[in-house]
């Protein structure tokens, strides 16, 4: 867009009202995920801040930086945050609302105050948590487990336990908010089978947070409930059960691991087609794979509580539906793979953080085979192979899935482009930091470190070293991003509508857009991902 | 009336399409999270049914079975009140919508009687619990059960009737047409399924080991 | 717009339910042993069932309705029958 033009263009939706006011009031579903971006980077940093405390601790074999239970906050807090208020709602309430109604052609989400009221729901939620946790803080791991965090715990269990049912209520709102969307706004041709993946993607995770995340709020308001009145249902010394708190507990904590990486899964598959400038390979079972998965993840909750107690027969079950559920992740990565196979590959950051995804993600998924059978998972549960294991998912492949997400729309949100070198750069930071904190983690697993111990026999040291020196990097790793992104702000917003060359109708309005996305709904004729490889991004 | 048609849809059959949507998946949220509650419910019972049999005696069948009586009541004078904007009856949406209110309150009248006896006869979990006899422990999870889900139930129809104020005022505005009647529809569905989810919990905590 | 329902349907729905109310707390003051159980949920799953087919016009809505509407009730049957495998099998 130049500026010198003298038609009267509309603004964009950055400038379209000015004041705290403007954008604290909005409904604009663009604005709302500039919200959220702020808030959950600002969360990001506090749960990285707990971990890099964590990881100093175990520098060194015996317990010298913090104590015991500190220690168990500091595990305990981090993974709260991490699980609930960054990676479940970073790509959906972040690049979902941004994208979505673009996406399918629409003006906004189809109830713009149910989305702002979840991003107030977020923020209430979050900095209640905050509170909880800085005052007294939380020591029960984020599995809060009974009866220690119902009956012995001497932490803020309640008002954590409040602050995450207030937080479910906002991931529930922008579900609704998806699903309705996509059932009832698409644009006229725009149908099922021509939507891009992205949407397949939130939709099916969207479908997950409906049906999993009422079951973590009622139990949190039973574990509540219990921690408050001491009643007993989950405490065996008052005739309760504590395996009773983990049925419930996981029924939404397993596809809510699905729900953080659904939506990579759909970003990675916008960001292979543009920069292999080919097609999705297998478009139908793309999508078939990924309402697969959000169907079957709801089966398998058990094998989080094979050594628990639970009936060894229905281990069985639990453990082969759980191989089953890898098939369709398998087959997304084979997809992506013959996306690329012929295809025009050009480097830029957006495919540098697919390929990372498409390596780690199958290293963390096959790691998890391990997992999911009973016999190995005897010897690796509640090791540091876990940890790894889940880590190589979460931040290998959620994480790099919303940083390929991030960079990949960045020039459509903001109208500028960042500085590709320093991108590149901190990619490659990211990808070597990685590996090297996780990695020594499966080898630990293995050897029988146990995970949420402050302290370690010393032959494990050399490896916990690595590790730390490997977060250390990381860590590095995700403030350059910080640094450059920001520093794009200051170009002028001349990027263009698509910069990228990509297909989907959110490169067909302005860079950024203005507040209504498009002046007159668009009318869809073709398949998504018409690219072709004679033409390089 | 077109005004009520909001800038991002096409139209009002859209948005209408749109909002029940929204609604049903909000439904399939609640069916999960009562579901949840009373899943954990059945397998406790299952544990102790003799426990849970005698604590369950305590409550009183008649003020249960009244209860039932008037949601269902509340039921029909709702689905009338829908049925009535979808014929344009301004006066009797008005008239069912408080029939529907009063009969609301009724509940929760009788669910504050039901209440205090229980803080009468020292049954309150963890605050004020005294009960004779080998079950106690059992018998106070059965009245955390019965605390937690008639109270989560409770609380559903206060924000129930709360949102019937606000479509009291809408009818009384003349705003709820044949036209345009989509909020009252979907409060509807909420009504129902808050009746729903008390036709289970009826027989499931009041009624067992009766015989 | 949507199907308006005749009021006798509704008004012979309401009747069913108070009349399966009145029965279901009957049967319960005889002791059928485990079929108690069954009968109050046989029972509650019909009234259950008429109140959403009519009151929430279930009947009368689109296929995707049906489909949000047996979802739930799909899920629950996962959480309770799963976790209800364990207690059984323990």
């Amino acid at each position: 867009m130049k500026h010198n033009q003298t038609i009267a263009t509309p603004e964009d939706y950055i400038h379209a009202g000015y004041g705290v006011r403007s954008w604290l009031f909005t409904v604009d579903h663009k604005r709302i995920a500039i919200l959220y971006l702020l808030s959950i980077t600002l969360f990001f940093f506090v749960g990285g801040f707990f971990a890099l405390l964590l990881r100093l601790e175990l520098l060194t074999p015996q317990g010298d930086l913090v104590s015991a239970e500190t220690y168990n906050k500091l595990f305990t807090m981090h993974g709260v945050t991490m699980v609930f208020f960054f990676l479940i709602p970073s790509i959906p309430a972040v690049l979902g609302n941004f994208l979505v109604p673009m996406m399918v052609g629409a003006k906004d989400l189809a109830f713009p105050r149910l989305n702002l009221l979840s991003w107030y729901l977020y923020s209430v939620g979050g900095l209640f948590t905050l509170y909880a946790m800085v005052t007294g803080g939380i020591d029960t791991g984020w599995t809060f487990y009974t009866p220690y965090s119902s009956s012995y715990a001497l932490t803020n269990v309640v008002p954590v336990v409040i602050g995450l049912f207030i937080l479910g209520f906002s991931s529930i709102l922008t579900a609704l908010n998806f699903i309705a969307t996509i059932h009832r706004m698409r644009a006229p041709g725009l149908t099922w089978f021509r939507l891009p993946l992205f949407i397949w993607a939130m939709y099916a995770t969207s479908v997950i947070t409906v049906l999993g995340t009422p079951v973590i709020a009622i139990t949190l308001v039973l574990l509540g409930f219990e921690t408050a009145m001491g009643a007993g249902i989950f405490d065996p010394a008052l005739g309760g059960d504590p395996i009773l708190f983990q049925h419930l507990f996981w029924f939404y904590s397993h596809p809510a691991v699905y729900i953080m990486i659904l939506p990579s899964m759909g970003v990675i598959s916008e960001v292979v087609t543009c920069f292999a400038r080919k097609k999705i390979f297998g478009y139908h079972f793309m999508a078939f794979a990924i309402m697969g998965i959000a169907v079957l993840s709801f089966l398998v909750w058990g094998h989080h509580m094979f050594v628990s107690g639970q009936s060894i027969y229905v281990g069985m079950v639990f453990s082969a539906l759980s191989f089953l559920v890898a098939i369709p992740s398998a087959i997304k990565v084979f997809n992506w793979t013959a996306t690329m196979y012929k295809g025009s590959i050009s480097f830029h950051t957006p495919i540098l953080y697919a390929f990372g995804f498409i390596g780690l993600f199958t290293i963390g998924g096959l790691t998890g085979l391990f997992l999911a059978s009973l016999a190995t998972d005897v010897h690796l549960t509640d090791t540091y192979f876990i940890v790894a294991h889940f880590h190589y998912i979460m931040v290998g492949g959620a994480i790099m899935g919303y940083l390929a997400g991030l960079h990949f729309w960045w020039p459509k949100i903001t109208g500028r482009m960042y500085n590709e070198a320093w991108a590149k750069f901190s990619a490659l930071i990211l990808f070597v930091g990685f590996n090297l904190t996780f990695f020594p983690q499966f080898i630990l697993g293995h050897l029988g470190m146990p995970r949420r111990y402050y302290v370690y026999p010393d032959e494990f040291q050399v490896l916990n070293v690595m590790s730390t020196a490997g977060a250390t990097i990381l860590g590095l790793g995700y403030i350059i991003p910080m640094v450059y992104l920001i520093w794009s702000l200051r170009k002028p917003r001349d990027v263009g509508e698509n910069p990228w060359g990509a297909t989907g109708l959110e490169w067909k309005t302005p860079s950024p857009p203005t507040t209504h996305n498009f002046e007159s709904t668009p009318v869809v004729d073709g398949d998504p991902y018409q690219y072709s490889p004679e033409e390089r991004a | 009336m077109s005004s009520q048609l909001a800038h991002h849809f096409e139209d009002m059959s859209q948005q209408r399409e749109a909002s029940s949507l929204g609604m049903w998946a909000f439904i399939v949220t609640e069916v999960m999270f009562f579901g949840a509650v009373f899943t954990a419910y059945g397998i406790c019972r299952m544990m102790y049914p003799n426990a849970f049999g005698e604590a369950s005696n305590k409550l009183s069948v008649l003020l249960g079975a009244v209860n039932t009586g008037v949601l269902i009541c509340s039921s029909l004078t709702m689905a009338l009140a829908v049925r009535s904007a979808q014929l344009n009856k301004t006066k009797s949406i008005i008239g069912f919508l408080i029939a529907t209110m009063i009969l609301g309150g009724a509940f929760l009248g009788i669910k504050v009687l039901e209440y205090s006896h229980k803080i009468h006869e020292h049954l309150i979990p963890g605050l004020d619990f005294v009960y004779e006899g080998v079950h106690a422990p059992q018998a106070e999870i059965f009245f955390s059960f019965y605390f937690v889900m008639t109270g989560l139930h409770a609380l559903h129809m206060i924000i129930g009737i709360g949102i019937m104020v606000w479509l009291l005022v809408l009818a009384m505005r003349n705003r709820l047409t044949d036209q345009y009647y989509a909020p009252i529809e979907i409060t509807g569905l909420y009504w129902h399924l808050v009746d729903i989810v008390w036709i289970f919990l009826f027989p499931l905590i009041y009624l067992i080991g009766r015989a | 717009m949507s199907q308006v329902v005749p009021q006798k349907v509704y008004l012979l729905v309401f009747a069913t339910l108070m009349c399966l109310t009145l029965v279901t707390v009957d049967v319960a003051f005889y002791n059928f042993g485990i079929l108690n159980l069954w009968v109050a949920l046989a029972i509650a799953t019909f009234k259950a069932t008429i109140v959403v087919m009519y009151f929430m016009h279930v009947k009368y809505s689109s296929k995707l309705t049906w489909v949000f509407a047996i979802s739930g009730i799909f899920w629950l049957a996962i959480l309770f029958t799963l976790t209800m495998g364990d207690y059984l099998t323990r």
